[in-house]
């Protein structure tokens, strides 16, 4: 490790060990990523991810990472929300309404059934 | 898109994608002139003069995956279908603003819809941007700008229920007021 020889030298070390908490931190929490892109948009995932919010708010869910990000380019599948629980492949569901996010809330995040229907078909 | 708020949420992404690490969502309307205004600025990665004279055209895109970019050209034609138009200024390495004119009162203006639903959206889907919002109906101003708390939570996640609750309450709150109070200035303007 390069010796630090100054304040910038000792932020950024800090900043590395946080980044290195933060990733280990990250391994025991539920990942979950809207797309969003001008399709996505235009087939309601807004309300797609406003549903997922309102789920981790109303059931007070802890260590959720929720991410929004442009178009996932699953061609015909908006909403698409990909889904990794902790240690678990990731999982991407399609057609994804807000009563569907709901769905896949109660029964894939919280309890763990996949929910094979949603899924994308490719 | 049904609504001015799902546009901007599109044109939100695209400040996104360029690398913005703070984003200005205005939205302000102007009684007098008949005028809405909406504009997203962003500090991301910009665009050269050449990208900038092509951005307008739907089949351009900096996209990889696909060969459609949709959404400038979407929110053009619907500001030109209300008198309107939209304008880019962008700097390499500085950042973009997408500025667009309406007619305010025009037959075909799409409503604004849920800005508080696009703003937390954006908010709770992308902590690493600094969000600001600044809604404005002729004097009456909201403004909301997300580094007091983020800095007051230091680190804490966002998706914690009372944070999502506090925000939420915050943005439609700020929002409704100002919509409350121009209602109720038109009564007292109709009185006299």
């Amino acid at each position: 490790m390069p010796t630090i020889n100054s304040i910038e030298d000792l932020k950024r070390l800090r900043e590395e060990a946080q980044k290195i908490k933060e990733m280990r931190d990250q391994t025991g929490k539920t990942q979950i990523v809207v797309g969003m892109g001008t399709i996505g948009i235009a087939a309601g995932a807004r309300e797609t991810l406003k549903a997922i919010l309102n789920f981790i708010e109303e059931n007070n869910l802890p260590d959720i990472i929720l991410r929004q990000t442009g178009n996932l380019g699953l061609s015909g599948m908006d909403p698409v929300v990909k889904v990794t629980l902790p240690n678990q492949e990731e999982v991407v569901y399609g057609k994804v309404t807000a009563e569907i996010a709901r769905k896949i809330m109660q029964d894939y995040v919280v309890s763990g059934n996949v929910l094979a229907e949603y899924l994308v078909k490719e | 898109m049904r609504e001015l708020a799902l546009h901007i949420l599109d044109i939100a992404e695209n400040s996104i994608s360029a690398g913005a690490s703070k984003v200005e969502i205005v939205v302000k309307k102007d009684s007098l002139n008949d005028e809405l205004w909406i504009s997203v600025k962003d500090n991301g990665k910009g665009m050269d003069q050449e990208l900038l004279a092509r951005v307008m055209d739907p089949f351009v895109t900096s996209r990889t995956t696909r060969k459609v970019g949709l959404g400038i050209p979407l929110l053009k034609q619907a500001a030109e279908a209300c008198n309107g138009g939209l304008t880019i200024d962008s700097q390499p390495g500085e950042g973009t603003v997408i500025t667009t004119k309406f007619q305010d009162s025009h037959i075909d203006r799409m409503p604004l819809g849920n800005l508080a639903d696009t703003f937390l959206g954006l908010f709770f889907g992308t902590p690493d941007v600094n969000w600001v919002l600044h809604y404005q109906v002729d004097d009456q101003v909201f403004e909301f700008d997300d580094t007091e708390v983020k800095q007051v939570l230091d680190g804490m996640p966002l998706t914690d229920y009372r944070v999502i609750d506090y925000l939420t309450n915050t943005i439609q709150n700020g929002i409704n007021n100002i919509n409350e109070n121009v209602i109720k200035q038109g009564v007292n303007y109709a009185h006299n």
